[in-house]
């Protein structure tokens, strides 16, 4: 079979990527190895209970019709409508460092008050900050993998403050450990504070179903439960691949959203993958179904970011399964809609080292997970409140899980720390998308589907 | 095609990559950029709508011809002429 694109991965990037090119009638197939789509967004049903693999929250939320916002963007070259995904938003969402809490919400009125309360002498500065960010261009004044660490002081001179606001960034997209690269902190700064949070009601379903709908509509092939084995290279060129029951796909161009090192690997050129390219944070996440919602315990936040310590220590564990000193909380009950979730909901994410998961007998793997998120959320019920008394269902994933149902070496949910921001990679007609080109997060991911089918299958064809 | 049916292939175009964008009182004149919000990616699709319906391959050096609706007529008018006007909608 030749086509004129294959797309490794079933994922946001995957799909989106898949859709805008059967959308002008490129012969595409989309080949994933699961038997589900949506690689670390997916979900799953349990104990006759419906999750969502990641999702606690979409970024760049923006009302229809709003101009020049990645949301409008991606809805529009996708033909997706805003209201067919039934965004919820965030009632507010908070950050918790020591002696330290700020709100935000989606109006960045509220998180500029905010800041003008905790850190008045700070203004200006942050000010100049708002303005830095909604100038950046890549590759404009700065390289774009500069360290934010780095460059915050120029515009910030309180520690705390500059902690407040790279906590929740780190966390929501950074492959490097301890830091962040300048080009995501703005993308994320934006995504987060100056658009805002939402959920579809339905969760990620909502979205998947629209993607994967459009992507049928347009008549794209979708190729399930049968992944890429490798990628077929000819002279330093891509010619096709090969799936895992032998059969053969011909193409000159495939976009991976597999990661830089995995899509290497496919290629057979572990060899030019170097160690620092590889990812390793990764996280637990625990989901507790609560017989009673968190608002009546008092808990409103959509998503709280927390370190019980500063700087943030932001890096798998050098001496444990986990880190709990900070994390995410997130609950899918905080969000406004007119379908909320019927059942409470509390999701905690925090820090784990995949290695010494992977390392686990199954008695102890089992027996670690209860007792690290255990540990995990009396931390963080020391910051909201402690929800276990009122849990009726409880499920962990860990970064073995992770890795198994997305294939990211390390279970790294957010790739390699050296983003290849233009896609390419050393094999021609070889191109990557998704995490590893550099754009994260759910809507992240969308637009860089996006993009790097634009510039490689429709603009230069 | 006539020069008439050029633009209300185009409008149709941008209606369908931009539903939310209102298309009736475009000055012919003034680049499409500066009435609605048009972004390079809309260009794109703008292009590969125009291929898709009418078989016309608009290279990338000539993009910029396609910057207002009277650019898009004297540009397209060549190619159209022995055309019929389709719509972008039900593609
Ligand atoms: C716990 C958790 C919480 C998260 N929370 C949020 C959130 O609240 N908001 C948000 O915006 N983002 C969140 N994210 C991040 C978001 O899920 C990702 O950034 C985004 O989904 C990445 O999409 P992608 O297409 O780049 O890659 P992936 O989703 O990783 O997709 C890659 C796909 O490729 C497939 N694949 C890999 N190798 C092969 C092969 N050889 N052959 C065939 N198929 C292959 C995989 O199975 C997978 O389906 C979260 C992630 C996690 C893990």
């Amino acid at each position: 079979m030749t086509y004129d694109a294959i797309i490794i991965g079933a994922g946001m990037s995957g799909l989106a990527a898949g859709i805008r090119l059967a959308q002008y009638d490129r012969r595409v197939i989309v080949v994933e190895r699961h038997n589900l789509w949506g690689g670390l967004n997916s979900f799953y049903t349990l104990g006759g209970r419906r999750f969502d693999v990641g999702l606690h929250a979409l970024t760049n939320y923006a009302p229809p019709g709003t101009k020049g916002v990645p949301l409008t963007r991606v809805l529009r070259q996708l033909r997706l409508k805003h209201e067919d995904l039934r965004l919820g938003e965030q009632r507010c969402s908070e950050i918790l460092l020591p002696d330290l809490r700020m709100t935000f919400t989606n109006d960045f009125e509220h998180f500029r008050a905010e800041v003008a309360r905790a850190f008045p002498t700070e203004v200006p500065g942050f000010e100049r900050l708002v303005q830095a960010v909604r100038d950046y261009a890549i590759g404009q004044d700065r390289p774009a993998d500069q360290s934010a660490r780095k460059v915050l002081p120029e515009f910030l001179g309180d520690p705390l403050l500059r902690e407040a606001l790279l906590v929740p960034i780190t966390y929501y997209c950074s492959a490097r450990e301890d830091d962040c690269d300048w080009h995501s902190f703005v993308i994320l700064f934006r995504s987060m504070f100056l658009e805002g949070l939402s959920r579809p009601d339905g969760g990620v379903r909502t979205l998947l179903n629209l993607l994967i709908k459009r992507f049928k509509q347009v008549q794209g092939e979708l190729c399930m439960g049968n992944g890429v084995r490798r990628i077929l290279v000819d002279g330093g060129a891509a010619r096709g691949v090969e799936l895992e029951d032998g059969t053969l796909l011909e193409a000159e161009l495939v976009l991976s959203s597999a990661g830089l090192t995995e899509t290497m690997q496919l290629c057979g050129r572990q060899d030019l993958v170097r160690p620092a390219d590889v990812g390793r944070i990764t996280f637990v996440e625990s989901i507790s179904i609560l017989d009673r919602l968190p608002e009546e315990c008092g808990h409103v936040a959509a998503t709280s970011f927390f370190s019980t310590g500063v700087p943030l220590r932001y890096r798998p564990p050098s001496d444990g399964l986990v880190d709990v000193a900070s994390g995410v909380i997130s609950s899918p009950n905080n969000f406004v809609s007119d379908q909320p979730p019927e059942e409470g909901c509390m999701r905690l994410t925090f820090l784990a080292d995949h290695d010494r998961w992977c390392a686990l007998e199954e008695d102890a793997y089992r027996e670690a997970k209860a007792r690290e998120v255990e540990r995990a959320i009396a931390t963080a019920a020391q910051l909201t409140f402690d929800w276990r008394p009122y849990t009726v269902f409880q499920d962990i994933f860990t970064p073995r899980t992770i890795r198994h149902y997305t294939g990211h070496v390390n279970g790294a949910v957010y790739g390699s720390p050296h983003k290849r921001h233009d896609g390419s990679t050393q094999v021609d007609g070889v191109f990557l998308c998704g995490t590893d080109q550099g754009y994260l997060g759910v809507i992240g991911a969308l637009v860089s589907g996006i993009s790097m089918a634009n510039r490689y299958a429709l603009v230069s064809a | 095609m006539t020069r008439e049916e050029i633009i209300i292939a185009i409008k149709d175009i941008i209606e369908t990559i931009a539903p939310d964008e209102e298309t009736a009182n475009l000055d012919p004149a003034e680049r499409l950029r500066d009435q609605i919000d048009l972004d390079s990616m809309d260009f794109l699709d703008i292009v590969m709508e125009l291929r898709k319906l009418y078989g016309v391959q608009v290279p990338e050096e000539d993009y910029k011809e396609l910057a207002t609706l009277n650019g898009c007529v004297q540009y397209l008018e060549p190619h159209l002429s022995d055309k019929p006007l389709h719509c972008a909608a039900q593609a």
